[in-house]
């Protein structure tokens, strides 16, 4: 039994967000973190293993330097890592990106009773897709946005939140579940896990490693088998700024509650 | 000559971080307010290893170094002197002792429940100052008489016990020689639960107001024989071994504080405006954080050489006499400075550069105060 | 299923917009995507078609034509009475494939975010997530990036005027860019929009009768749905509407001070304006309010006509949720926080002060009036 977990690396857009005179992202400025939500995917994985003594593989689709978070997440307690990492599967919008995982899951091996886990959505991006293309990929049955997870032999039962309340759905493994913050407070590392962590083995799956997989197709992988392709980016101008009130007192608050009344909001 | 982090310890250091913002940081304020001690943080110290990671694995412990050990008290530090000081006095005064001079027997019974990662364990303490026997530990007047079948009966009082009434395992020292002074004295391990040891006075402190000091009260309180810790009479050699240690966990805090109050200055700085611009663009300020950065990282590398010589075996008393002399130093003045470029808001409480003054004062005064490291620097240099 | 999507792209006609239902009953945000699945249909010159799946849910057909649609297909089965990802996955998969919609619109709830890349990936399409804005025409396009984009004005200018993609706009990276998707070699050109952002379409009672039905004759049976839904619970507490409503008083890392005053002084300033209350991250995070409450990129987009921020200091992530309400006012101790850069309205002070005396002057301004 296996918890596989997919995981990204991602900027850390919550400090400081460097943009280059392109309008694109300056990454290389920018500190690079663990998905948040995809923390909540491997501390459920790990509490799984806490329960059942099962493996936790995570894994990553990046650059050669992601290992370094790969090495984070073995330090948490994860068995296994693989980076999936080759210049063909460079662009992948969502849909060649689940194509890429999916055939990485199925090169770990996806048994009867493993669960894939992943985050409900990078902060990069926010699509929220990649969970439930991989699902389909894998031709496997999808929860999302869990927030509460139970499995009993095959039988996975999890508390899927809506907007306005939650279903409580099963399905039987092997299923991919994506988590959400309230699932659980990811642990952190342990000082021992990080002794540990560089003895543990990372996999690294190039295109060659994945390319006998029905998946793996140019038509299908990479920038030019993405069917979606970026058009413009651009950043939106700033609001002009506004107007300061002199002070903080009775006449400032007066004078605010007659503009207002000028605006017809009162 | 490497004066990078080993991998895992730079790992560690952003482990160790994390904990500090998500965990310690939150609480600060609270637990000085409060005067409380922060048992939530203990328990997850205690999880993750951070209560004993100098310790092999073998013994119990996280399996990691003194390098280690000074990163987790500097990064915790950072945002809470009180929660490095606990790390700090359990783990090299309370558990490093029995680890050090315990028999198998005792390190299995007394050290691991201390150092084991996992919640509810054990926290340890150590005995040795006295009302009258600070600096001057062979002015000791607690007396441990052995008995006709090897046992011994305490009698005595300590003060100013860091971790005292929450601790469970005490290291203590009393004199068993008076005649002999320093060479009369030996180290015992007290219980909690020992019949006739009571808690004194929790003392209301300046600073690491939610570390709990305590008095500590013994009433013919009887140790067995293997309660003994090393030899009879050798307790002087382990009192100051274990300070020589301990002064490296000092060190690391007064670092810590120092960088947390220069972290949230220069934060400051770059927001607050006075005079139509923001503080970081007045030279004079640009030159005391150039000052304060520049003492900072000289701590740092005496922190971090005395930690790696303990590491590898080579001696390290002065060493870590150096090291806490000139960062607790650094601690006080940078915390002082740090205030002034507070202005008003640095005085009052709602912002953290008072507490971490008061916090610093104390890392010039404990396990041995900035005087002794001199004796201590001197005596190495001078012999 | 890529042989699906190897025909001709020509062969492709009509805007359709998952008409999404919970128990019966529709859900608010189609209605945005109504208004704007009106606006493509119109600027292409093609149908509007509402896909409409449940179990008895014939009686809502005339409510998508008063709300815009000329044709509705309507899948009707106790198996699509309760959402399943299978079950809704397969029907609109299978009707896609034989209708051939041009564009697919799903509101970007969370079960259109669980629906709308399954069938993206099962249809070999492309899907863009949680979009603000969408065009197919190219000077409605060149006009959205002059208003919205710092983009050269020639570079807009040179934009191919023929082009006929549809231009889906979105937010990324924490709404620090902006990035415009195209999915030129696939359909249906497919989209989750994100609630709350773009306007609702107006009910038009005479539209209703005007509406063509289709039925779906689908194949569909219990051993094609792989989950089991145990239950469905409303839960009993009350979330807040924070992208309905007209004014929201948000509370940040400024309250931590006194959190039940702090808090108890918003609900007072809101009320005074019919209001609700919302919180920045920090507020969520530190368990001040719960997660409902969220306004910014994490959490809901508002844009009320009014905001005021107590003791908020405006991350970038908080400002994408609330710069666009219609005036802004900010209460912040440090007079150099950054949302006195978006604020219509700033004062600078404490608002354990400041807020007391605001809910008397508007008092006093009401009374007066």
């Amino acid at each position: 039994m296996k918890a596989i977990v997919c995981v990204k690396q991602v900027p850390d857009t919550s400090g400081k967000v460097a943009v280059n005179p392109d309008g694109t992202l300056n990454r290389a400025s920018m500190e690079t973190i663990t998905n948040p939500d995809d923390l909540n995917a491997v501390e459920a994985a790990l509490k799984l293993k806490d329960e059942t003594g099962c493996k936790v593989v995570v894994i990553t689709m990046g650059p050669p330097p992601a290992e370094g978070m790969l090495r984070e997440l073995l330090a948490r307690g994860a068995d296994e890592a693989v980076l999936v990492s080759a210049r063909e599967f460079g662009g992948s919008d969502t849909f060649a990106t689940s194509q890429i995982l999916a055939a990485a899951v199925k090169k770990v091996g996806l048994e009867d009773d493993d669960i894939v886990f992943c985050g409900r959505q990078a902060i990069d991006g926010d699509t929220a897709q990649v969970g439930s293309q991989i699902a389909e990929k894998l031709g496997v049955p999808q929860i999302s946005y869990a927030a509460d997870i139970k499995k009993e032999g095959n039988t996975v039962t999890v508390k899927r939140m809506l907007e306005d309340g939650y279903m409580t759905i099963q399905a039987k493994t092997p299923c991919l579940l994506t988590c959400i913050k309230e699932l659980n407070a990811p642990r952190y590392m342990s000082l021992s896990g990080i002794m540990d962590c560089y003895a543990k083995p990372v996999a690294v799956y190039d295109y060659n490693t994945l390319k006998d997989d029905p998946l793996i197709d140019p038509t299908t992988i990479g920038l030019k088998g993405s069917p979606t392709n970026i058009f413009k980016s651009f950043t939106p101008p700033q609001k002009g700024k506004g107007k300061m009130l002199e002070g903080a007192d009775k006449a400032t608050c007066e004078t605010l509650a007659a503009e207002l009344l000028k605006k017809h909001i009162i | 000559m490497d004066f990078r982090l080993t991998k895992e310890e730079a790992l560690f250091q952003k482990m160790c971080r994390e904990f500090a913002l998500n965990e310690v940081e939150p609480i600060a304020a609270e637990i000085d307010e409060q005067e409380r001690y922060p048992e939530e943080t203990v328990q997850k110290l205690m999880k993750y290893g951070l209560m004993g990671i100098q310790f092999p694995k073998e013994v119990g412990g996280s399996g990691g170094n003194y390098v280690c050990y000074s990163i987790a008290i500097e990064e915790i530090s950072r945002v809470c002197g009180t929660t490095g000081a606990i790390i700090s006095a359990h783990g090299t005064l309370g558990a490093w002792p029995i680890y050090a001079f315990g028999t198998p027997e005792q390190k299995e019974k007394w050290l691991r429940p201390l150092i084991e990662p996992k919640e509810g364990a054990k926290v340890g303490a150590f005995g040795l100052t006295e009302p009258n026997a600070g600096t001057d530990s062979a002015a000791q007047q607690t007396i441990a008489e052995k008995q006709e079948d090897g046992s011994y009966i305490l009698n005595g009082t300590k003060v100013f016990i860091t971790g005292g009434g929450r601790a469970d395992t005490y290291v203590v020292f009393a004199m068993t020689d008076k005649a002999k002074g320093n060479k009369g004295i030996s180290a015992f391990i007290v219980d909690k639960d020992d019949p006739g040891f009571s808690i004194g006075k929790i003392e209301h402190k300046m600073g690491i107001r939610g570390s709990q000091t305590a008095e500590l009260i013994f009433e013919d309180v009887h140790l067995p024989a293997d309660r003994l810790l090393g030899k009879e009479n050798g307790g002087f050699k382990i009192a100051m071994m274990t300070l020589d240690g301990g002064r490296i966990g000092i060190a690391s805090q007064a670092l810590g504080i120092a960088q947390g109050a220069l972290d949230k200055a220069i934060q400051y700085m770059k927001e607050r405006v006075q005079f139509g611009k923001t503080l970081d663009k007045f030279q004079g300020l640009q030159w005391m954080v150039a000052d304060m950065y520049t003492q900072i990282d000289a701590a740092r590398l005496l922190v971090r050489r005395a930690a790696f010589n303990h590491d590898v075996g080579l001696p390290f008393t002065k060493e870590a006499a150096m090291a806490k002399l000139y960062a607790s130093e650094v601690a006080m003045d940078v915390t002082t400075k740090c205030v002034q470029i507070y202005g008003g808001y640095g005085y009052i409480r709602e912002y953290p550069m008072e507490r971490m003054m008061r916090d610093a004062k104390i890392t010039e005064i404990y396990e041995g105060t900035s005087q002794v490291q001199r004796m201590v620097i001197a005596g190495q240099v001078l012999r | 299923m890529a042989e699906f999507n190897n025909t001709n792209l020509a062969d492709f006609s009509g805007v359709w917009v998952f008409w999404e239902q919970r128990q019966g009953k529709l859900q608010p945000t189609v209605l945005e995507l109504m208004s704007e699945g009106r606006k493509l249909a119109d600027d292409m010159g093609v149908e509007l078609c509402g896909l409409l799946l449940g179990k008895d849910v014939d009686g809502m057909a005339k409510e998508l034509g008063a709300y815009g649609a000329d044709k509705v297909y309507i899948a009707d089965s106790p198996l699509l009475e309760t959402y399943t990802t299978d079950a809704y996955a397969k029907v609109i998969c299978d009707t896609v494939m034989e209708k051939k919609p041009e564009i697919m619109l799903i509101a970007a709830t969370n079960i259109g975010r669980d629906l709308g890349p399954r069938c993206a990936a099962r249809l070999h399409t492309g899907l863009t997530a949680a979009c603000t804005h969408l065009d197919v025409d190219v000077e409605k396009y060149a006009a959205f990036l002059k208003e919205a984009s710092t983009l050269p004005e020639a570079q807009i200018d040179a934009l191919d005027r023929s082009d006929r993609n549809l231009k889906m706009t979105r937010p990324a990276f924490g709404g620090h860019l902006m990035a415009t998707i195209i999915c030129p070699r696939f359909r249906p050109q497919m989209a989750t929009v994100r609630p709350g952002v773009l306007k609702k379409s107006e009910y038009d009672e005479a539209k209703a009768n005007a509406v063509v039905v289709e039925k779906l004759s689908i194949s569909l049976s219990e051993a094609d749905i792989e989950t089991k839904v145990l239950e469905v619970v409303k839960e009993a507490k009350e979330l807040v509407d924070l992208t309905g409503a007209e004014v929201v008083v948000s509370v940040g890392r400024g309250i931590s001070k006194d959190v039940e005053t702090g808090i108890k002084l918003a609900e007072e300033l809101a009320s005074e304006f019919g209001g609700v209350v919302g919180g920045s991250r920090a507020a969520i995070d530190s368990g001040w309010l719960t997660a409902d409450h969220q306004v910014g990129q994490t959490g809901k987009t508002v844009h009320p006509k009014l905001y005021i921020a107590l003791g908020i200091s405006g991350a970038i992530q908080h400002k994408a949720g609330m710069q666009d309400s219609e005036c802004i006012i900010a209460v912040n101790k440090a007079d150099g926080a950054p949302i006195f850069d978006v604020a219509d309205y700033g004062i600078c002070g404490d608002l354990f002060k400041v807020v007391p005396m605001m809910i008397d002057a508007i008092k006093a301004a009401k009374a007066a009036k």
